[in-house]
């Protein structure tokens, strides 16, 4: 059952792991889509 | 004489309506200039109409009451007339967000998604899902568990390498987190949120949708090795025919001969690999939404090369709204992982209480050698005889 166990920890780290590479490169759907400031949707 | 003007005028109030609705030139005459009955009946069915008599009304700035009197805020437009801006897209209004979705306030071409997200879409989960275990269920009974028919030898013999278990658990477990937490996605709005209330589905959604997110990378990974470590064992051959027509031995006590994988197992591995695969992709499209766009490049090929005429349908919807496109792809990943899971039961049934001795194969890595013999003969074969070749004196 080792390869079991050792797949359970690899899949909290990947998942861990992605999400703080994601976050110290800057990325989110939400910010990704926002400005800092009001604009016209025609600007 | 007084009755007979009165007489008069009332026939007169009741016949002008309805020359009105009969010369059909203004055919909102009858309805104040607002919606008809036939409009509605034909929005319903989903048919275009004219409706500028209502997307234009949305107010008139030079007709604006003065800033000192009493409608002079909105500057000459009323509450309805900038709901109506909005409704159509006019309103000259500012955002912060920046995504090709901003532009959409409304998107009335939404409301057939929303229609099949909230209601066909959960009942083919359910028939599916629920249909897939009522089905193994019921083939348990009638056939039991699958048994090793011969004699057991004691002796057991390597059917799966570390890695490959190690790909394959990663796989197994990440395609176990993903299913709960889309399910859980699924129904939330329909089962969850009256079953449980808002504050409680909302903590649950929160923590549901970041574990989908990050889990969907080990999905990945762990697709990519099972892909490079099996696909040379997976590729069709004759035997499988032989096996497929023997219905690989299911019902019969035979038997047929088979690989490393038999016909079966191949075809569990090819909709893991392709349903897994198009499953990744629709849900990366999910994932960094408006990045890139699958489907109105895919929907412009197909109409191209004419597939939806091969079926006697019209061409398919091109271009497609940003909206649209994360519409396609939620349904899309949606419909495509309830099949795949419906298959992988199927998996689950067969490789555990299904069939004796197959859990081993994944569980130790070794399975009992008559198993092998029984199930994969030809790949029993290869094995032992490797095994008695390095066995040999040199």
């Amino acid at each position: 059952m080792k390869p079991f166990l050792l797949a359970l920890v690899a899949l909290v780290v990947i998942g861990f792991g992605a999400n703080q590479i994601l976050t110290q490169i800057g990325f989110s759907s939400a910010t990704a889509g926002t400005s800092p400031a009001n604009v016209r949707l025609s600007d | 004489m007084l009755r007979l003007l009165g007489l008069l005028s009332l026939i007169w109030s009741l016949a002008v309506p309805a020359f009105a609705q009969e010369t059909g030139d203004n055919a909102r005459a009858s309805t104040g200039g607002a919606q008809t009955l036939e409009d509605i009946m034909r929005r319903q069915q989903g048919i275009a109409i004219d409706d500028s008599f209502r997307s234009d009304l949305t107010g008139n700035p030079d007709a604006a009451a003065a800033s000192s009197d009493q409608l002079g805020t909105l500057g000459g437009a009323s509450d309805p007339d900038l709901w109506r801006a909005l409704r159509y897209d006019s309103a000259d209004i500012t955002t912060q967000s920046r995504t090709p979705a901003a532009t959409t306030l409304m998107q009335d071409g939404g409301m057939w998604w929303l229609q099949f997200r909230e209601g066909p879409l959960l009942r083919i989960a359910v028939y599916l899902l629920g249909g897939t275990l009522l089905l193994l269920a019921l083939f348990y009974l009638i056939r039991g568990r699958i048994r090793i028919h011969g004699e057991k030898t004691g002796r057991t013999i390597v059917r799966f390498k570390a890695i490959e278990r190690f790909g394959h658990w990663l796989l197994a477990s990440s395609f176990i987190v993903l299913g709960i937490t889309g399910l859980i996605s699924l129904f939330g709005r329909k089962v969850l949120i009256p079953a449980f209330g808002h504050e409680t589905f909302s903590s649950l959604a929160i923590i549901s949708k970041w574990i989908h997110n990050n889990i969907s990378w080990a999905f990945m990974i762990a697709l990519v090795i099972i892909f490079i470590a099996w696909v040379v064992h997976n590729l069709p051959d004759k035997t499988d025919l032989r096996w497929l027509a023997k219905a690989g031995g299911l019902f019969g006590g035979e038997h047929p001969p088979a690989k490393k994988f038999n016909a079966g197992q191949k075809l569990i591995f090819w909709a893991v690999i392709l349903l897994g695969g198009s499953i990744s992709l629709s849900g990366l499209s999910l994932l960094f939404p408006f990045e890139f766009n699958l489907f109105s490049h895919t929907f412009s090929t197909l109409n191209a090369l004419g597939v939806p005429g091969w079926v006697g349908a019209g061409d398919l919807p091109y271009p497609l709204s940003p909206q649209e496109e994360m519409q396609y792809a939620q349904l899309w990943h949606a419909l495509v992982s309830l099949i795949l899971t419906a298959i992988i039961f199927a998996h689950i049934y067969l490789g555990s209480v299904g069939m004796e001795g197959a859990f081993d194969a994944m569980g130790k890595g070794e399975v009992e050698e008559q198993w092998a013999r029984e199930h994969h003969s030809i790949w029993a074969q290869e094995v032992l005889d490797a095994d008695a070749k390095r066995q040999e004196p040199n």
